[in-house]
């Protein structure tokens, strides 16, 4: 129970930094909206079914990298992290709690970019969103993980994209699955496979990212 | 708590199999391998010559797989038991994968290129798999090379090349679902029903790459413990 | 308590530390004292855990819970007030009463007027007392402080000193720094590293 508590109490000081802070949620939500028109001159209009899905995709992805690679900026920032490290509480709630705050984010972000997308390009099937959901956890979960390990190299928030896009092709496929294809089912059982493999090992390795 | 500090081993050998016998067998096998595979093994009744280079393709292919998943135990092991060792063998098996990972990307653009006439096919799944593991571990050598060297540095490298071997089967898994979006009909594949000959071929190629994996592995890894011992020995005198 | 025998510390090609032996014994109180770039810093993380040496042994008696680390960083979140951040430390420490054990501690360190008010408007003298407070939070056994006395304004400092005086008979303590007459009062033994 006290692990539930200090993943609480981390998740809560996440969200109240940005609550402070107030620029890496209003950044994504620009940047989404921003990468639709983008997209909408870019390429051709009335765009299929696959390709407007892929747009989508593409905007998720790149909104989440922008937050991901601020997500530890506040504990890299006079070493804050040493305080968490040294604190008795299981290392991994640090990963938990931070993921859990990204993912509040990244959900918010997309409470506007959802409505935006189905206004400006094609309307959105449930079996879409859901798949949308499930690949955020999987992105916030693996992307806060890769946070916490590029903020400590001297390239920082310039390796996270490299690190995470590898890993983040496979959401990609199931979440365009999940709105594309005649049976989303196997594309949401995918994405929720891919979930709950990847939340393990990162909860199980985070100790190590952290500690020498 | 209790910390203790290891130094680098001494760079006698660890294994029973000594470094010029690991070459010279290379050697042998690599040749055989070529021989058999150019002279021995039958012409494939429907791609002709080109197929040739399918053994090899597909040889490196599982050397480059052995090679990571080498890596993902060293780190493991670097993890779990604090094998003083252990980051350095990780480290040189991630490199010889891609190396070998480059090679599987060079041979199968070649065979696409033979025999469908383009140099890439988003359509050959291996070709798609090993674009992603190419991309994953380039991060992971940017990832090893933005760290100083030390105890951290193993720890980041050792959680990547786990998150790697776990990637290899994902991966895989995605872009099958992925053709299902894209081509709903599967292409059939190329591989033959590999009997008598070929089956001989491909098994004389396949332990020749494993071998060769082998042999400069550890010749990288002599090379990269002399390099530490070195520096080691600077220091006292200092 | 703590000891080390041939700690060594090597950051690349750079060696901070060499061949160290230290002891420890509870209730003691060590003095540290070196040039910079002596590794004053780097023993003292070692003994908190949050580096590894490269060379030799170190054992600790206590847990992580158990100690109070100091650095030259005050690890406050500068976004945060000085109560959010002493509630973070608070639970997560598993401190008991804790709200109670924040008041004093705020109060004891002057900061209790200032204590809904964010880091980042602070002095530095008023972020090493909320540092102080950090520490000594969860009432550790083990105390490492690192340079103490640096960021501190003569009145941050005399309440240090008034804090070392309180505690002395009942912790252990490893404390760095420039001036060792200002602790010697306390010292139980020294330890002086060179460059």
């Amino acid at each position: 129970m006290t692990y539930v508590r200090d993943v609480g109490a981390l998740a809560r000081k996440d969200l109240l930094l940005e609550l402070r802070a107030r620029d890496t949620l209003p950044a994504m939500l620009l940047f989404v909206v921003a990468t639709f028109v983008v997209f909408h001159f870019s390429l051709p209009a009335h765009p299929s079914k696959l390709a407007a899905s892929g747009l989508l995709w593409v905007a998720i992805l790149f909104t989440a990298l922008l937050g991901l690679g601020r997500a530890f900026l506040p504990e890299q920032e006079q070493r804050v992290l040493d305080g968490l490290v040294l604190a008795p509480c299981d290392r991994s709630a640090i990963w938990l709690g931070k993921s859990l705050a990204t993912l509040a984010f990244l959900a918010a972000a997309q409470v506007v970019a959802l409505p935006l997308y189905a206004l400006f390009f094609r309307p959105l099937t449930g079996s879409q969103v859901l798949g949308v959901a499930l690949a955020d956890v999987g992105i916030c979960a693996v992307g806060t993980f890769l946070g916490a390990m590029a903020v400590t190299t001297r390239a920082r928030e310039l390796l996270l994209p490299l690190l995470f896009l590898p890993l983040a092709i496979p959401i990609v496929v199931g979440g365009v699955g999940a709105g594309v294809a005649a049976e989303p089912g196997r594309y949401l059982v995918f994405l929720l496979l891919y979930d709950l493999l990847f939340a393990v090992i990162c909860w199980a390795s985070f100790e190590y990212v952290v500690s020498e | 708590m209790r910390s203790a500090g290891a130094t680098i081993p001494a760079v006698g050998r660890t294994s029973r199999i000594s470094l010029p016998a690991l070459a010279a067998s290379s050697l042998v096998l690599v040749t055989t391998a070529l021989v058999f595979v150019f002279f021995v093994a039958p012409n494939d009744a429907n791609q002709g010559f080109s197929q040739r280079i399918f053994y090899f393709h597909v040889s490196i292919a599982i050397t480059a797989y052995a090679c990571f998943a080498g890596g993902a135990w060293k780190a493991l092991r670097h993890l779990w038991k604090r094998d003083p060792r252990a980051d350095l063998e990780s480290y040189v098996w991630v490199h010889q994968g891609l190396i070998f990972g480059t090679l599987v990307l060079l041979t199968g653009s070649i065979w696409a290129k033979i025999s469908w006439g383009h140099w890439w096919l988003w359509s050959e799944d291996q070709l798609v798999l090993f674009l992603v593991l190419f991309l994953f571990y380039c991060a992971y050598f940017m990832l090893r090379f933005s760290v100083d060297p030390g105890p951290q540095r193993a720890n980041l490298s050792a959680v990547y090349a786990l998150f790697g071997v776990v990637l290899i089967p994902v991966s895989f898994a995605a872009i099958r679902l992925a053709k299902n979006l894209i081509h709903p009909v599967v292409f059939t594949r190329h591989g033959p029903n590999f009997g008598g000959w070929m089956l001989v071929t491909y098994c004389i190629a396949q332990v020749a790459m494993l071998v060769l994996a082998y042999t400069l592995y550890r010749l990288e890894l002599s090379g990269k413990r002399l390099d530490g011992r070195l520096r080691e020995l600077k220091e006292v005198l200092v | 308590m703590l000891t080390a025998r041939r700690l060594g510390k090597r950051y690349g090609e750079k060696r901070v530390l060499r061949g160290i032996d230290l002891e420890l014994p509870r209730g003691g109180f060590l003095v540290v004292t070196g040039p910079n770039g002596a590794g004053k810093t780097t023993l003292l993380r070692i003994c908190a855990g949050l580096a590894q040496p490269t060379e030799g042994v170190i054992e600790r008696a206590v847990e992580r819970g158990q100690v109070g680390y100091l650095g030259h960083e005050p690890l406050v979140y500068r976004e945060l007030t000085a109560h959010e951040n002493l509630e973070l430390y608070g639970r997560l420490y598993r401190v008991a009463e804790r709200r109670e054990r924040i008041g004093m501690l705020l109060e004891r360190f002057g900061l209790w007027d200032v204590r809904h008010e964010r880091v980042a408007s602070y002095s530095r003298g008023m972020t090493q007392r909320l540092a102080l407070c950090r520490v000594l939070l969860h009432e550790p056994e083990l105390l490492l402080l690192d340079e103490p006395y640096n960021a501190l304004d003569e009145a941050g400092a005399e309440l240090l000193d008034a804090q070392l005086a309180e505690l002395r008979s009942e912790r252990t303590f490893l404390l760095a720094t420039h001036e060792p007459a200002r602790v010697e009062p306390f010292a139980s033994g020294r330890l002086a590293l060179a460059a």
